[in-house]
């Protein structure tokens, strides 16, 4: 489905991403792994085209959408959970939902404001609130609802659980292994590496630019040493 | 709360309403023409309050809208049309077509670059209406017919002005109130919020930007065409940067992100203007301070002292 091969980019003269290839495939969690300032966002910028490649390729549904608008990159079917939740603060919950519907691919079962509102009960009665009135744990349930509502094929969450309360982070968890039941593909970036083993398929380390290693989550599970070496944990 | 302000606005309309009547009964038809001028000046900072607070577009060459309206009309006049169907057509069309010509250069930028792009195209259209000799130059063009619509409807006529006016203010309110409640409305006060998180959920917010800046650049050309009708005169003064600004000022003051408030702006504008400048020709020096106390104390304008906003779940 999403396959980065030698990808390469930056900030204007600086360069972030040196080596970046990874594989999503069709009903997959795959996991972007790696410490704070190794170029997790930047990939994720770099898919959604807000970050110009530099050099290397990116194809979803084998077609290119390296030198795409990043407009026309989300209406290729890529939804994002933006670091930092990012909700509308002058739009109310239902207008937060209703603004980022999009029509869902033949055959796909879609996403429309009462699904995603049995997935996130807690959102109901907020519906006629202001985005900017919702506690952190809310905008970010919002934040995954508004993404569901472009019926992606694609749903990349850049570090959803981020500066969240303990109990908020599970049902956030939680969330997450909903949407991987319908057959959701998913990019996740996190650092909760225990949770991610528990829903991912695979798992690939990122560090200064350039991915040093890709594993599933048994062999995570049985190699500790992984964690500590790309991760310090 | 919401129950109040509807009442309010039923007052409101029906105070305007009897205008023509009262001013009539006690032979006060100076305060008909005043109203007709509050009216027509509450298009314009409608107008400009739907880009500006909906769309976060502070446009500062808003006036230039008002010229090429009024424009319109002058100039078809000039050659004998007084069709009024010819003459809001051609207003509507010119004022879409130079609309879209500024947005389309000036909509991809924010902040200052967008209000010196949209105030030097206000000032070259005002160069520009300076330079044309034929139709005035610096000393205007005076308007020999007003509009007449088949026959029925003669804008010459005061009254008929008043309600043609109020009829179109009321019918622009009510559709700028039904585009900012609709998809397109939501996705123009998200692109207020953020452009960024608005094109990673796929929108373009260029083509939400522009179509914002021509119906409000429509909206202002109207007014100015039914402001060559009332003075049955133009001149490039109407395009002048000072202009932009007092219509500014009128929004602001009544409320921005209120479309009601702009209403009320424009009314204590042109209200302030002809109590205050009575005492002294330098009225502008009293207009500053009470500025001041509106932003400081009233910060979502006149109308929220009126009726206070509600913080839940208003929009803007």
């Amino acid at each position: 489905m999403l396959e980065l091969a030698g990808v390469q980019a930056g900030y204007g003269e600086v360069q972030v991403l040196y080596d970046v290839s990874l594989k999503v495939g069709q009903g997959q969690v795959v996991t972007l792994l790696g410490r704070n300032g190794m170029g997790k966002t930047t990939t994720v910028s770099t898919i959604m085209g807000i970050l110009p490649a530099m050099a290397g390729t990116i194809s979803f549904d084998g077609a290119s959408i390296a030198r795409q608008s990043p407009f026309r990159v989300a209406r290729c079917g890529i939804g994002l959970v933006p670091e930092g939740r990012q909700v509308f603060p002058n739009l109310t919950v239902r207008e937060n939902l209703h603004v980022a519907g999009r029509k869902a691919r033949p055959g796909a079962s879609p996403w429309d404001i009462e699904k995603v509102l049995e997935l996130l009960p807690a959102l109901r009665p907020k519906l006629p609130i202001m985005g900017r009135l919702l506690s952190g744990g809310e905008q970010q349930m919002l934040a995954i609802g508004r993404a569901l509502m472009t019926n992606p094929r694609l749903l990349i969450l850049d570090e959803a659980t981020e500066g969240l309360a303990p109990i908020i982070r599970a049902e956030i968890w939680r969330c997450i292994t909903k949407i991987k039941s319908t057959g959701q593909s998913i990019l996740v970036i996190d650092k909760n590496v225990k949770a991610l083993m528990a829903i991912a398929d695979r798992h690939y380390f990122i560090e200064k630019g350039r991915i040093v290693h890709d594993c599933s989550s048994e062999a995570l599970r049985e190699d500790r040493s992984l964690q500590q070496r790309y991760l310090g944990v | 709360m919401r129950k109040l302000s509807y009442i309010l606005c039923a007052l409101g309309i029906a105070v305007l309403f009897c205008v023509p009547a009262v001013t009539e009964v006690a032979d006060m038809s100076y305060y008909l023409d005043f109203t007709t001028r509050v009216v027509i000046f509450a298009m314009a900072a409608v107008s400009l309050d739907l880009i500006l607070g909906y769309g976060g577009m502070v446009s500062f060459g808003h006036a230039a809208f008002l010229g090429v309206g009024g424009y319109a009309v002058g100039i078809l006049s000039y050659y004998g049309i007084t069709d009024g169907f010819i003459h809001f057509g051609v207003a509507i069309l010119a004022s879409a077509l130079v609309a879209l010509f500024i947005g389309m250069l000036s909509v991809r930028t924010i902040g200052v670059y967008f209000i010196m792009i949209t105030l030097a195209f206000s000032q070259m259209l005002y160069y520009l209406a300076i330079s044309v000799n034929t139709y005035g130059g610096d000393d205007g063009l005076s308007v020999r017919g007003a509009s007449v619509f088949a026959g029925v409807v003669d804008l010459a006529d005061r009254d008929q002005l008043y309600y043609a006016s109020l009829a179109i203010l009321l019918g622009m309110l009510l559709i700028c109130y039904r585009l900012i409640g609709s998809r397109f409305g939501m996705v123009l006060r998200g692109i207020k919020s953020d452009e960024r998180r608005m094109i990673a959920i796929g929108y373009s917010p260029f083509r939400y930007k522009l179509l914002a800046f021509v119906i409000s650049g429509v909206m202002c050309g109207i007014a100015g065409a039914l402001l060559a009708n009332q003075t049955l005169f133009i001149s490039p003064a109407i395009m002048h940067w000072s202009r932009s600004g007092e219509i500014m000022v009128m929004a602001i003051l009544g409320g921005i992100s209120t479309l009601f408030g702009s209403v009320i702006g424009a009314g204590l504008y042109l209200g302030l203007e002809e109590t205050l400048s009575r005492f002294t020709p330098h009225w502008q020096v009293l207009l500053g301070p009470l500025l001041v106390v509106v932003v400081l104390f009233a910060r979502n304008g006149v109308l929220s002292l009126i009726v206070p906003r509600r913080a839940k779940t208003r929009h803007g």
